[in-house]
């Protein structure tokens, strides 16, 4: 069979089907390559690619994060980074192998820098991609503590690891007892069996003897974070007679749970999560009502007294005024971090080269941030180390701060009443 | 472990399985009768819940009462989309029916992700966190309003097939094709009549479905492939089979998370599938080629 092209090449007098073939090949060339010239000779802007959860089981992180990414070029700029950022943003589905070819997709476009994933699985997926292309990656929230374990050189964190997540969340379980008064003897321990949940699970069990905590877990559940139904993983932890119930979760789940669990009438003195996402977020409270309440949550927070956390609240306010700022800040305020870092980096740097980038980040040291903790400053691993943890409880449909007692809003409840004697 | 346990478990399990089940009987019916494999069948009924959810939140009104006016809604589509669109494809190789029906469910996930995106919606009926206390027992009041209308609407669908003059058509037109051609049947027509007639169970199940978990545009896929799994199991083609292939499935998923680990309920479907493939390959109630 002869192709039309051909054909036509075949009719030019002096041209033959290979040197056809080869202009038509230079050409393709020459057409590829230019726009690549035109942008790197402009050289203004960063090309940050963001890749993010936005369909899918965790499609309400991925696009809550979003909005931190979404406010962050005009208020950085407002802020006094004199940076341009190009954002491209892309969806992974919540499918882990998709995270890797995003990832690729968007170095192969020219991206200078990537930020996510909000997933552990796919952190570590794009981590691989980031080294293999020497392009940074700033991790926005992720808590596998092998992504920074590996040795990487372009791979950052500005999160704490799993088991630094459960130990400061372990340790605010034992003042959030002292401050009620109320102890447990016993829990059933419940987490998701994704890479977050089984990296949480491990911590739990290593931390667990080592932080002398005053309970005894009586059985570990671990579910699927897509289950449909987790009405037999709820019959299980009511059986096992524990008083409380100690929760790694995800959205979706964590809102099975507990309908099930008020179906069941399984009535525990509480349900603490050591640091997981889940309970404090806006579904949790539009889809459970009162049901949301009481339960209590151990996570990095934002500190509504830093003046860069009123400004993003403000920021996101204005663009966003018909979503709950409440329902999204520790999303927002991560992602919201992320870009910032970045944009630090980018002008100290002044080079949108990878390597230059990558040495300007470990060298980052920003003392103003949105989350409690200290200046956000990585280690030789590329980990963040000085992100602290706060126990938010669900009260008046909203995560309010109970522990630590410095940025208190409301004391503790504990145990707390049951399932009919609420609001 | 006590044994009220096991029992609340189990009876949960076959609660969940009779809607699994009425489920999987559309997609039965349909192949028995038109031998084709409905690819699209879990993102009809994820049509049918999306359809509950809205009417629900516009207008307050339980999925139960919506099941008949959404159950004439599927028909209509499946239908229209045997007449319009499948009709054209039964004399061709399997393979081409295979991708029409799996590019049909593609545009279905995808019309739903553009029209109400990838949240996870639900539909808080006032009775949604009862329950029945029997002794021991605890029933969740929602799995028992769905069981109990499952059956009614398998029940209608047996009677329909077994006395009504359209019934007995179908059947015929399934056991001799051509015999049904020589009598002067419409078998196109009835064609036509089967898929909706399967796209109304799948739209029944939906109403109930949405009672008992949340619905995204994603879940189509997982249940177009539980549903083949529970018919292959029960039988291709066979009714009673769909059901008890449904209860079996439930019923297993829920032992297993409570026996095993609850990581492992699927496993232990997939297990059971490849069990009956090994050793009655028609499926429990099917008949032998």
């Amino acid at each position: 069979m002869t192709s039309t092209s051909s054909k036509s090449a075949r009719r030019l007098p002096g041209v033959t089907r290979r040197t056809f073939t080869g202009s038509a090949i230079a050409a393709a060339a020459v057409a590829g390559v230019a726009p690549f010239n035109i942008v790197r000779g402009q050289a203004a802007a960063l090309k940050v690619g963001v890749i993010l959860p936005k369909s899918g089981p965790q499609a309400f992180f991925g696009q809550s994060c979003q909005r931190g990414i979404d406010i962050a070029p005009a208020l950085l700029a407002e802020m006094g980074y004199n940076v341009k950022l190009d954002v491209t943003s892309v969806d992974f589905e919540t499918n882990v192998d998709l995270a890797r070819s995003r990832a690729e997709k968007l170095v192969n476009d020219g991206a200078h820098v990537l930020i996510g994933p909000f997933d552990s699985g796919a952190a570590g997926a794009i981590a691989q991609v980031a080294e293999q292309k020497g392009v940074p990656f700033m991790i926005n929230i992720a808590a596998a503590p092998q992504i920074t374990e590996q040795g990487y050189k372009y791979v950052f964190r500005n999160f704490p690891t799993a088991p630094m997540l459960i130990g400061n969340g372990l340790s605010l379980m034992k003042e959030f007892f002292k401050a009620t008064g109320a102890t447990p003897k016993t829990a059933v321990f419940m987490h998701v069996n994704d890479t977050f949940g089984q990296a949480s699970a491990r911590g739990v069990e290593a931390l667990f003897p080592r932080l002398d905590m005053p309970f005894k877990i009586l059985e570990t559940i671990s579910y699927d974070p897509a289950a449909r139904d987790l009405s037999v993983e709820v019959a299980k932890a009511k059986a096992s007679g524990a008083e409380m119930v100690m929760l790694v979760s995800r959205l979706n789940d964590s809102i099975l749970l507990v309908r099930e669990m008020v179906k069941q009438r399984f009535e525990p003195m509480g349900i603490i999560s050591p640091g997981s996402p889940g309970m404090y977020e806006e579904q949790f409270f539009t889809t459970l009502g009162k049901f949301s309440e009481y339960c209590v949550t151990n996570v990095p927070w934002y500190n509504p007294k830093s003046e860069i956390a009123q400004k993003v609240a403000g920021a996101f306010r204005k663009q966003f005024p018909n979503d709950r700022l409440i329902g999204h800040i520790f999303n927002v305020g991560f992602s919201f971090e992320s870009m910032m870092i970045v944009a630090d980096a980018y002008q100290r740097a002044k080079s949108t080269n990878g390597q230059a980038l990558a040495e300007a980040l470990r060298a980052t040291k920003i003392d103003k941030r949105v989350m409690i903790g200290g200046a956000i400053q990585f280690n030789e691993k590329g980990q963040a180390t000085t992100i602290a943890s706060a126990a938010l409880q669900n009260r008046n449909l909203e995560p309010k701060v109970v522990l630590p007692a410095e940025a208190q809003e409301l004391k503790p409840v504990f145990p707390v009443p049951g399932w009919n004697n609420r609001g | 472990m006590p044994i009220e346990l096991y029992l609340n478990v189990a009876l949960g399990g076959v609660l969940t399985g009779l809607v699994y089940g009425l489920m999987a009987l559309g997609l039965s019916v349909i192949f028995g009768v038109v031998r084709v494999v409905n690819f699209a069948h879990g993102e009809m009924m994820t049509l049918a819940m999306y359809a509950a959810v809205m009417l629900f939140v516009y207008f307050k009104l339980d999925p139960l009462l919506l099941m008949l006016p959404i159950m004439a809604a599927l028909f209509l589509f499946g239908y229209a989309m045997q007449t319009a669109v499948i009709n054209p494809f039964i004399t061709r190789p399997e393979h081409s029916q295979f991708i029409l029906l799996v590019a049909i469910a593609i545009i279905m996930i995808n019309s739903l992700l553009m029209f109400f995106g990838p949240n996870a919606r639900n539909v808080l009926v006032d009775y949604a966190y009862d329950s029945y206390q029997i002794g021991p027992i605890l029933l969740d009041k929602v799995r028992v309003i769905a069981a109990l209308a499952a059956l009614a609407v398998a029940a209608a669908l047996f009677a329909f097939f077994r006395y009504a003059p359209t019934g007995k058509a179908i059947r015929a037109c399934a056991d001799n094709n051509r015999g049904a051609l020589v009598v002067g049947l419409n078998v196109k027509r009835l064609y036509a009549l089967t898929f909706g007639l399967g796209s109304a169970c799948v739209g029944a199940a939906g109403c109930m479905m949405v009672l008992l978990v949340d619905v995204t545009p994603m879940l189509g896929p997982t249940y177009t492939l539980l549903a083949f799994v529970i018919v292959i199991v029960g039988g291709l083609g066979s009714m009673g089979g769909a059901l008890l292939g449904g209860l079996l499935v439930g019923v297993s998923e829920a032992l297993a998370g409570l026996v095993l680990t609850p990581s492992a309920k699927s496993m232990v479907t997939f297990a059971l599938l490849i069990l009956v493939l090994l050793l009655r390959p028609q499926g429990l109630l099917g008949r032998k080629a």
